[in-house]
C-alpha cells in the first residue's frame, strides 16, 4: 500500500541525490560570486574605518591642503565643485547627443549600408578605448589645439566624448525594447516617422534612457585619468567660476591625497573616497530602482 | 480625386510613399545623423591628436632605440627611450588581472545564467553592477594601503615593495570581473533552451550541460568578453598609477614597483611639460602604442560579437 500511494518516490527518472561533483561545482560557482561580494563589503568597511575620523563638515566646506598641520580641517570643496561643474556640463552635452545618435541608429539607419555599420562598430570600439587616451585627445586637440587651455570646458568636452558611447549604447537598448507594433500602430494612424518617434517611441523608452544616463554619469563622476593630463592635477584652492576657469575634480584630489606620504593627509583622502562612493551608490540605487519600477513588459 | 491620388494601383508601379517631400523630417534625420557622426569625429580626433606628435617624436628618437632598448627614462637626464620596460609591465599586470578575472567572471556568469533562481539573480546582479561602478582610483587606494600590507604580512618571503605590480594586477583583475561576467552571461543567455533540453534528454547532468553544451555554444561571446577585459586591463590607469608606481626598470618580477604605459602617460602628463618638447611628444608616442594595442583588441572583440551574435535566432 505504501508503495502504491507514493509512486513518485519509487519511479524517479533522475538519480536520487546528486553526485558530489555536481554539488562542488555549484558551490564553486556560488563562491566566485561570494568573493566579489565579500570584496565589495571589505572595501567599503575599510574605506569607512580609514576615513572615519575626518568624516565631518569641514571635509565638504574647506579647501584641500597637503600640509600635515591642516590635515584636521582640510577638505575637498574645490574638488566637489569642480566635479559638479564638469559633470553638469557633460550631462548637457553628452545626453542629448547620445540619445539623438541612438535614435538615428535604431530608427533611421539602414543596416545594410557600410557607413552605418562603420558607425556602429566605431561606437563599440570607442566604448573600450582607455580613458587615458581621451585625456591625450583632450590635451592635444581640445586644450592645446583649440587653445581652450586647462579649463572647465576642456574637461567637460573631453568627459562628454568619453561617456558618449556609453550613453548611445544604453539609449539604443532602451529604444530597441519598444516593440515594433507600437511604431506600426502610430504609422498606420497617419503619424510621420518623427511624430512616431517623438510621441511614442521616446516616451516609452524614457525609463531605460534615464537608467543608462545615470550609470554613464556615475562613470563620469569617478573618472580621474583624463584629468591628470588636463591640468587638473594640482590641488586647486578655489572653486571654478566659469567655463574658462581652472579646476580640479574630486577623484583627482583623492589621487593626490592618498598618494601623499603623510598618513594624516591620506586619512582626508579616505574620507573623500567615502563621499565619492556615497554619491555613486546613491546614483546606482536610483538607476536600479528606476529600472525595476518602470521596466515595462510589452 | 481617386485619379489624382492613386494609392498603389496594382501593376502601375506607383508606391505608397508620400507624394511630396517632408523637409522637416529630412532636416531632423540629418540632425540625428550628425549626432551619430560625433563618434566618428571622436575617433578621427584621437588619431589626429596622436599622429603628428608621434611622427615628430620618431624624427627625434629612432624606432630602433624605441623598440631595441630596455632603458626607459624619458623624463630624466640623460633621457633614454627604450619602451620595453613599460610594455612588459603592462603585459604582466594584464596577465595577473586575467588570471584573477577569467575564472571568477566565467563562474559568476555560469551561475547567473544556468543556476540562479530569479531572486538570487536580483541580488547578485546589482553587486556586479556596483563593483563595475567603483572608481578605479578607489581600487588603487585599496591595493596600496590594504592589500599590499596584507600580502606583506602573509607572504613576508616575497619582499614586496610598497608599490608593486602584484597588488595592482590583482585589483585590476577584480575591476574587470564585471566585464567578463556580464558579457559572457549575455551570450550564455542567448543559447537556445533546445540545446539544454537535448543535453538533459541524453542524460547529462546540469554541470555537464553547462560545461559541454552552454559554454561551447556561447564561446564566441565569451572570447569577445575576455578580449574586451584584456583591453580594459591594459589601458587601466589609476590603479597602476596609485599601487603599481612609476619606476621603470626592465624586470619580470611582479613584486617590484613598475610603471605601465598608462601609468607613464599619467605621470608625464601630470607634470607641466612644454608643448613641443621631446618628453611631451613621448606621451603621444606611448599613447599611440597603447591606442593601437587596445584598438586592435576592441575591433576584434566587436567584430566577434557582431558576427556571431544572432547565430541561434
Amino acid at each position: 500500500m505504501a508503495i502504491l500511494s507514493t509512486p513518485a518516490s519509487t519511479v524517479r527518472l533522475a538519480s536520487q541525490g546528486r553526485p558530489l561533483k555536481e554539488h562542488l561545482f555549484r558551490i564553486a560557482l556560488l563562491a566566485s560570486l561570494a568573493i566579489a561580494m565579500i570584496f565589495l563589503v571589505v572595501l567599503l568597511v575599510y574605506v569607512v574605518t580609514q576615513g572615519w575620523s575626518r568624516l565631518d563638515l569641514n571635509l565638504i566646506q574647506n579647501f584641500p591642503s597637503l600640509r600635515a598641520v591642516n590635515a584636521a580641517t582640510a577638505g575637498v570643496l574645490s574638488g566637489i565643485m569642480g566635479t559638479l561643474w564638469v559633470v553638469a556640463l557633460t550631462a548637457l552635452m553628452a545626453l542629448p547627443t547620445g540619445v539623438l545618435a541612438a535614435v538615428y541608429l535604431e530608427e533611421y539607419a539602414d543596416k545594410t549600408k557600410w557607413y552605418n555599420r562603420l558607425i556602429e562598430l566605431n561606437i563599440a570600439n570607442l566604448a573600450a578605448v582607455p580613458s587615458i587616451v581621451y585625456g591625450i585627445l583632450g590635451l592635444g586637440v581640445i586644450s592645446r589645439g583649440f587653445g581652450l587651455g586647462p579649463s572647465v570646458i576642456t574637461g567637460a568636452i573631453t568627459l562628454s566624448l568619453l561617456v558618449l558611447p556609453i550613453v548611445i549604447i544604453a539609449a539604443r537598448e532602451a529604444i530597441k525594447s519598444v516593440p515594433p507594433s507600437i511604431r506600426e500602430g502610430s504609422l498606420a494612424l497617419g503619424a510621420t516617422q518623427w511624430q512616431t518617434i517623438w510621441r511614442q517611441v521616446l516616451p516609452a523608452s524614457v525609463p531605460g534612457i534615464a537608467t543608462g544616463s545615470i550609470l554613464a554619469l556615475s562613470r563620469a563622476i569617478g573618472e580621474a585619468a583624463p584629468f591628470l593630463l588636463l591640468g587638473a592635477a594640482t590641488l586647486v584652492r578655489f572653486n571654478p567660476d566659469g567655463l574658462d576657469s581652472s579646476f580640479s575634480v574630486l577623484p583627482v584630489q583623492i589621487y593626490n591625497l592618498i598618494t601623499n606620504s603623510r598618513p594624516e593627509v591620506q586619512v582626508v583622502g579616505a574620507a573623500a573616497i567615502v563621499v565619492l562612493l556615497a554619491i555613486l551608490l546613491l546614483m546606482n540605487s536610483v538607476a536600479i530602482w528606476l529600472r525595476n519600477r518602470y521596466q515595462k513588459r510589452w | 480625386m481617386a485619379a489624382q491620388h492613386p494609392a498603389t494601383a496594382p501593376g502601375t508601379g506607383r508606391s505608397l510613399a508620400r507624394s511630396r517631400p517632408r523637409y522637416g523630417e529630412a532636416i531632423i534625420k540629418a540632425l540625428l545623423l550628425a549626432a551619430a557622426l560625433v563618434s566618428i569625429a571622436t575617433t578621427v580626433g584621437i588619431i589626429y591628436s596622436l599622429v603628428e606628435p608621434t611622427i615628430e617624436f620618431f624624427q627625434a628618437v629612432s624606432i630602433g632605440q624605441f623598440f631595441g632598448s630596455t632603458n626607459w627614462g624619458p623624463l630624466i637626464k640623460p633621457a633614454t627611450f627604450g619602451v620595453w620596460p613599460i610594455v612588459v609591465a603592462t603585459l604582466e599586470i594584464t596577465l595577473i588581472a586575467i588570471i584573477v578575472a577569467v575564472p571568477l567572471g566565467l563562474a559568476a556568469a555560469i551561475y547567473l545564467s544556468e543556476y540562479a533562481k530569479p531572486g538570487v539573480r536580483k541580488f547578485f546582479k546589482p553587486v556586479l553592477e556596483i563593483l563595475a561602478g567603483v572608481p578605479t582610483v578607489v581600487f588603487g587606494y585599496f591595493a596600496l594601503s590594504f592589500l599590499t600590507p596584507l600580502l606583506k604580512d602573509i607572504f613576508p618571503f616575497l619582499n614586496l615593495e610598497a608599490k608593486n605590480a602584484l597588488s595592482a594586477g590583482l585589483l585590476v583583475g577584480i575591476m574587470i570581473i564585471p566585464i567578463v561576467a556580464s558579457l559572457s552571461e549575455d551570450s550564455m543567455a542567448a543559447v537556445p533552451n533546445g540545446l539544454r533540453e537535448g543535453s538533459f534528454a541524453l542524460g547529462a547532468s546540469k554541470m555537464l550541460t553547462s560545461i559541454r553544451v552552454v559554454v561551447p555554444a556561447a564561446f564566441s561571446g565569451i572570447v569577445a568578453a575576455i578580449i574586451l577585459a584584456v583591453s580594459r586591463a591594459a589601458g587601466e590607469t589609476m590603479i597602476v598609477a596609485v599601487a603599481g608606481g612609476f619606476k621603470s626598470i626592465f624586470t619580470f618580477d611582479p613584486t617590484n614597483e613598475m610603471a605601465t604605459m598608462a601609468a607613464f602617460i599619467a605621470q608625464a602628463g601630470a607634470g607641466d611639460l612644454s608643448t613641443g618638447s621631446i618628453p611631451y611628444k613621448t606621451i603621444f608616442a606611448v599613447g599611440s602604442l597603447l591606442f593601437i594595442i587596445t584598438f586592435v583588441m576592441n575591433w576584434f572583440s566587436a567584430r566577434m560579437v557582431q558576427k556571431y551574435r544572432e547565430v541561434y535566432d
